[in-house]
């Protein structure tokens, strides 16, 4: 019979003496949480391969776009628009990626284990949004930066505006990466991956459709057009500096709408998760 | 200790914990019993902080389970085997468990060594088999090394070796010292590991009594008679002031008289018998006599072979039980599954 502790078992222990274990306690804090997070995201294998495809999609379909164009196109736009491209479709990925590190626990079960472990239930849900929201940023960073090195290396590109792909670098990742951790805030909120990414695709892609319907009408026409500038795909296009609604907003307004929504439904989903049974 | 107080707890207008005040004390294992959907999952639930109570109080060694800041060096538990994700191996999944607390990743090694899931360490969970993974769930469990132990129905899915284990396992806990509180709806199985019983039907406490207590007032003992002349034997029962209970198959079962005078009575009116044999009613008949009133469906609907003629004296625990025993118990069941 094996005992679960390696210290032998007392042969005078009288029942009723409490038990003291051996290991010393060490009262926990956001960094065991944040440990802990990390290891979840890493030991799935469908966040590896969610995160290989979209590097896939931004590295692959930016080389290819790279490659195919000349110097003259960089004139007035930066380096890294070939990434532009691979973004508008991997930015799918980094949403169901955010539904998932929370939605896949309540669809296993592990969030009452998770929960046991930990019942600051705050803490687990702030350590998921940091470690996502860097790993995604992390991952779309070097995304973006090496299709903009890429394109830099082979195309001859005279100096201008175009040098200045920086901005592109950080603020296209942010971009990207807050739509993933709203993802995670609607996925904690709704609890069902399916639900979760039908929603977050709305949000992505009713935005970019409706106006075609809203323009008709000349009642509805600004909000359509508000719609045609704000929407994800054309939000991400003005943070390249190549808008493809061209209003007068030059990306910066679009992120900060999308911080505040996402701030909002965070802000919901720490409310909420305090509230509900598991 | 685990310290409950006027725990309740209401699902709409249907009351799932009611009133539930008792304490579970270290040294011991403490069995928790009652019929399916009593609110055995929900009040271990609602002791682990998952589930808010309606009502009432629930305290580990005197706090609340959002103020204990290491919890799984308090209390381990076991809820659902197949609480996990399924993409991850064992040993992920009990490393995020460990640094989630603190714990060093040795103890990940040395816990899947105690489950003996060291060869499948590696492995996704997913492929696990049933008692594959209620050894990774008491693994979990362990990894503390925690005063308080916690597991709601830790047989199910276990082979005979795996059951022998966990019970000595459970045994062996207490006598560390440690708080055990086990759920199970088998009387059978707490009869062999529980030296103290907590009962509960319908979200009520039935009893919460010492096991050696539970088995000394509940189990009864009574003669089965059974004879040709079975209205005869009636008479001279009757004539000789003993209260008889029917049996089933026409045998008559006395109850509160021995059986050597009852023989001889027998033998001075000249009477054939074909049996007459001392017998005692199981735990789990008196078990499910305590619990009758709160089964919320009887089998009657159900299953009506498992109904005998009428309600015997002695409040329905007369033997032959089994059939309504499970039958008894697989109403709710069946129902809440379809509800």
């Amino acid at each position: 019979m094996t005992t679960p502790t390696q210290q032998p078992e007392q042969p005078g222990a009288l029942p009723g003496a409490m038990y003291t274990s051996p290991i010393p306690v060490r009262p926990t804090h956001l960094g065991h949480a944040l440990a802990s997070e990390w290891t979840k995201i890493r030991s799935v294998r469908s966040t590896v391969w969610t995160l290989c495809v979209f590097v896939a999609l931004v590295v692959g379909i930016g080389l290819l776009v790279g490659w195919k164009t000349s110097g003259e196109t960089y004139t007035d736009v930066p380096y890294t628009i070939p990434a532009l491209f691979g973004l508008m479709l991997g930015q799918i990925c980094l949403i169901t990626l955010g539904v998932l590190v929370v939605t896949s626990e309540y669809g296993t079960g592990m969030i009452r284990t998770t929960f046991t472990a930990a019942p600051q239930r705050h803490r687990v849900l702030a350590a998921k949004f940091l470690v996502f929201f860097a790993l995604a940023y992390t991952v779309s960073a070097v995304s973006i930066t090496v299709v903009g090195l890429a394109t830099a290396a082979i195309n001859e590109i005279p100096s201008g505006p175009g040098e200045n792909w920086g901005t592109s670098v950080l603020l296209g990742s942010l971009y990207v990466s807050l739509l993933g951790v709203l993802g995670l805030a609607v996925g904690s909120m709704l609890r069902h991956s399916a639900g979760a990414i039908t929603a977050m695709l709305g949000v992505v892609l009713v935005p970019a459709i409706m106006p075609a319907f809203l323009m008709i009408s000349p009642a509805l026409r600004g909000i359509g057009e508000t719609m045609l500038e704000y929407n994800a795909p054309n939000s991400l296009s003005a943070l390249f500096g190549t808008a493809m609604y061209d209003g007068q907003a030059g990306g910066v307004p679009q992120l900060l709408a999308l911080l505040g929504i996402t701030l909002v439904a965070v802000a919901g989903a720490f409310a909420l998760l305090e509230k509900r049974d598991v | 200790m685990i310290e409950l107080s006027g725990l309740t707890k209401r699902y709409g207008e249907r009351v799932a914990v009611n009133n539930l005040t008792f304490t579970v004390r270290p040294g011991i294992v403490t069995g928790f019993l009652g019929p399916n959907g009593a609110g055995k999952s929900t009040t271990m639930r609602m002791i682990l902080g998952l589930d808010r109570p309606s009502a009432g109080d629930v305290r580990i060694d005197g706090r609340h389970y959002a103020q204990l800041h290491d919890p799984l060096r308090q209390i381990g538990a076991l809820l659902d085997a197949k609480a996990m994700h399924g993409g991850r191996t064992a040993y992920n999944h009990l490393l995020c468990l460990a640094q989630s607390n603190g714990i060093p990743a040795s103890r990940v090694t040395e816990v899947l060594d105690t489950v003996g899931l060291t060869p499948v360490a590696r492995k996704r969970a997913k492929g696990f088999s049933l008692g594959m993974g209620q050894r990774l769930g008491i693994a979990g469990a362990l990894l503390g090394d925690p005063r308080i132990l916690m597991f709601d129905e830790p047989v199910n899915g276990l082979d005979p070796e795996g059951i022998h284990w966990i019970r000595n396992l459970m045994k062996s806990l207490a006598h560390q010292g440690r708080t055990v509180f086990v759920s199970s709806h088998l009387m059978s199985e707490m009869a062999l590991t529980a030296e103290h019983l907590v009962v509960i039907g319908q979200g009520r406490l039935m009893a919460d009594t010492s096991m050696a207590d539970f088995i000394r007032e509940n189990s009864r003992s009574y003669v089965t008679m059974r004879s040709p002349e079975r209205e005869r034997l009636l008479d001279v029962l009757h004539a000789a002031g003993i209260a008889v209970a029917d049996g089933p198959d026409g045998a008559v079962e006395v109850d509160g008289v021995a059986a050597p005078e009852l023989g001889e009575l027998a033998a001075r009116e000249r009477l054939v018998l074909h049996e007459l044999s001392p017998r005692q009613a199981s735990l789990e008949e008196a078990f499910m006599q305590l619990t009758a009133e709160s089964v919320e469906y009887h089998a009657h609907d159900g299953d009506p072979g498992a109904v005998r003629g009428g309600p015997a004296p002695g409040g329905g625990a007369t033997s032959g039980g089994e059939g309504q025993w499970g039958a008894g118990w697989g109403g709710p069941e069946q129902r809440r599954r379809k509800g």
